[in-house]
């Protein structure tokens, strides 16, 4: 059962202990012990310069027939009126680990009136849409939506589950996988499929410092959540599959949640939130090249934010405001136009997925964590890229 | 009435520094706090303990040390802490804890409401909390925005449902994983630290917990496996554009475009 030190062997150097992550091996009466903060990473066994740690291997459950468990299932996200774009990833995703097994890619949808969507979703190569179609299902509640998702699997017996993580994605996938007492994997950023069916599941820990790579090998089916924007969408192909309406005429549908209103979520101004962020610096001072980075950002679905001294002249409030002594962002992507990346503008964002900086001084501060570095007139660049964008969408 | 705030300890640091050539973390010592997630999850209870005299419990699974955090949590309004520490519990993954934690909270005995932060800072899953529901099968909501009400009977709150928000109800026993903005947490209570000297401290074992089943503890009860840790390639290297703005401009298009970040015309 998992970590074993041999106290006999143990030089007692403190060696794991010290390079323990998560603090789960402690001193005690004299001896190194593991505790419940083990997460199996085994650093401890790496680092051990006299081979006192080893690992027992947990037995497979000899119960478990992978050959029972095929096909891979796809989590439909979507809000009534049209499909989430996560959906065609994991689907795109859920084409090439099927491949690998010679395997098919099965949907499950679940929503009141959706047949009409189901369909759009056999254009990207899909064998069968399963369609759970209530006036029951309106709205997300986990309790009731993990009672359908359950019947569906029981039904299908996939041998993987796919869902997006999302806001309601994150909340379901647990459950489902706590029913089945199966593995979940959170965030995903790769995936892939090994010819005995194992699921390789990788993600990153420590904030994206490590990659921890997973395996659900003794148990069905196996779980992955994946987040917006990792994976390739699918292609669209000419439709082969089928969509099949679950009847669960004498099913009761009961929830133990009562939505009592559902409402828009009101616009805000936050910029921490925010996927994408174009933001503005002293650099720019062409009222005219401001208006065209305005677009800029609109077009990429993103906010404006700036560095201080634009808050200061009053053409920004004070909310758009990145650095200490404004808002900590950590977006998807941040373009900068005409900022030099002083200490107190780069400590608000400096954690940002993509870091693309445009300056016209070469030894801008900015350029030492960028991840693209332009050395160029922001004025310029904002006109021309402005006229790609422009020239992308209408195409 | 009772609630239970489940609390856990992590690392005080979430940057960890890699030796690049042996791939071994560096890290000078192991300094550990509260999760800052939780901090929201025990404001919450105190909201709800104020309209409801529930008392509130601090529940957690870890080693020794994690007695820190409850003794955190005293000052923080919690009146029983409960710590899970046994090296049975070791190599848990998500469904082994949640198994177990469910297990602590049955054993603290007639509890109406669980409320989870909304992740912890070493883990980032937000996986528990709805998977401790599914284990003592009672109704959750993940991503609680704002408490509107609470009674006797049960919450109302608003609820994140992505392109929506829901006010929903819902009823004892039931689960809340709540949202970093519902709440502003207080400072940690001097006042409350003192007084909280005596508060029943509890440290179970595995054996200690009536109605556990073994083999849903620890690694042998965890489904998953860490096959390896590995340092992640860094495929993002740092790309310098210089010349002409046309084609600058151009290649900062492609870049967007090859990175998913102009949305593709369906």
């Amino acid at each position: 059962m998992g970590i074993i030190i041999d106290h006999n062997k143990c030089i007692l150097c403190n060696n794991c202990l010290t390079k323990c992550p998560f603090g789960a091996l402690e001193l005690k009466d004299g001896k190194v012990e593991v505790n419940a903060a083990c997460k199996m990473c085994r650093l401890c066994l790496k680092n051990c310069p006299v081979e006192a740690i080893t690992e027992e291997k947990v037995t497979i459950k000899p119960s478990l027939n992978k050959d029972e468990w095929r096909d891979i299932l796809v989590y439909v996200e979507h809000d009534g009126k049209s499909i989430h774009p996560i959906t065609y990833e994991l689907i795109g995703k859920a084409l090439e680990l099927a491949k690998v097994i010679d395997e098919k890619v099965i949907c499950l949808m679940i929503g009141d009136k959706i047949k009409d969507l189901a369909y759009e979703l056999l254009e990207y190569g899909v064998s069968q849409v399963d369609v759970y179609d209530r006036k029951e299902l309106k709205y997300f509640r986990a309790d009731l939506y993990k009672d359908v998702f359950v019947d569906c699997i029981k039904r299908r017996k996939p041998n993987t589950v796919l869902v997006g993580a999302t806001v309601s994605g994150r909340s379901l996938a647990p459950r489902v996988a706590a029913y089945f007492k199966t593995g979940l994997t959170a965030d995903c950023t790769v995936l892939k499929m090994r010819e005995d069916t194992d699921l390789v599941q990788i993600r990153p820990a420590f904030g994206g410092n490590i990659m921890a790579q997973i395996l659900t090998t003794a148990n069905r089916p196996q779980f992955a959540t994946v987040r917006y924007k990792v994976m390739d969408q699918a292609k669209r192909v000419k439709p082969f599959g089928k969509v099949e309406i679950i009847d669960q005429k004498g099913s009761d549908l009961t929830s133990k949640i009562e939505i009592l209103k559902v409402e828009e979520k009101p616009t805000s101004e936050s910029i921490e939130d925010a996927e994408v962020l174009v933001a503005i610096g002293r650099g720019i001072k062409d009222e005219k090249t401001i208006t065209k980075i305005e677009k800029i950002a609109e077009l990429l679905h993103g906010k404006i934010a700036c560095s201080r001294p634009l808050v200061e002249d009053g053409r920004y409030s004070v909310y758009r405001q990145i650095g200490l002594s404004g808002r900590s962002v950590k977006p998807k992507l941040i373009i900068t136009f005409g900022i030099s990346g002083a200490i107190q503008f780069t400590a608000g964002m400096k954690d940002s997925e993509m870091i693309i900086a445009i300056n016209t001084d070469p030894e801008a501060a900015i350029f030492d964590i960028a991840h693209v570095a332009i050395v160029a007139d922001g004025n310029i660049i904002a006109d021309k890229l402005l006229r790609y964008l422009e020239e992308n969408k209408n195409a | 009435m009772n609630i239970v705030v489940c609390v856990k300890q992590v690392p005080a640091t979430q940057k960890v520094d890699i030796d690049p050539k042996t791939g071994v973390l560096l890290r000078n010592g192991i300094e550990s706090k509260l999760n800052p997630f939780d901090l929201v999850a025990l404001e919450a209870a105190k909201w709800i303990a104020d309209k409801t005299d529930a008392k509130i419990h601090a529940l957690s699974m870890g080693p020794n040390s994690a007695i820190e955090v409850l003794r955190e949590s005293f000052a923080l309004g919690a009146k029983e802490g409960w710590l899970l520490s046994d090296r049975k519990f070791a190599g848990a993954d998500v469904l082994a804890t949640s198994y177990a934690l469910a297990c602590g909270i049955r054993q603290i005995g007639d509890v109406d409401l669980i409320i989870c932060g909304k992740q912890t800072t070493d883990g980032d899953t937000a996986q528990v909390g709805p998977e401790i529901a599914e284990v003592l099968g009672i109704p959750h909501i993940s991503w609680a925005l704002e408490l509107i009400e609470a009674d006797a009977k049960g919450l109302i709150i608003k609820q994140d449902l992505g392109s929506m928000d829901a006010l929903v109800r819902m009823e004892y026993p039931c689960l809340i994983s709540v949202e970093k903005a519902m709440f502003q947490p207080d400072l940690p209570s001097y006042r409350l630290y003192k007084e909280s000297k005596d508060y029943p401290l509890h440290i179970l074992s595995a054996d200690d917990l009536t109605d556990v089943d073994m083999t849903r503890i620890g690694l042998d009860g965890s489904p998953t496996q860490v096959e390896k840790i590995f340092i992640p390639s860094h495929d993002v290297k740092a790309t310098r554009l210089e010349g002409d703005p046309e084609k600058i401009s151009q290649d900062l298009f492609s870049i967007l475009k090859k990175n998913k970040l102009i949305k593709e015309v369906q």
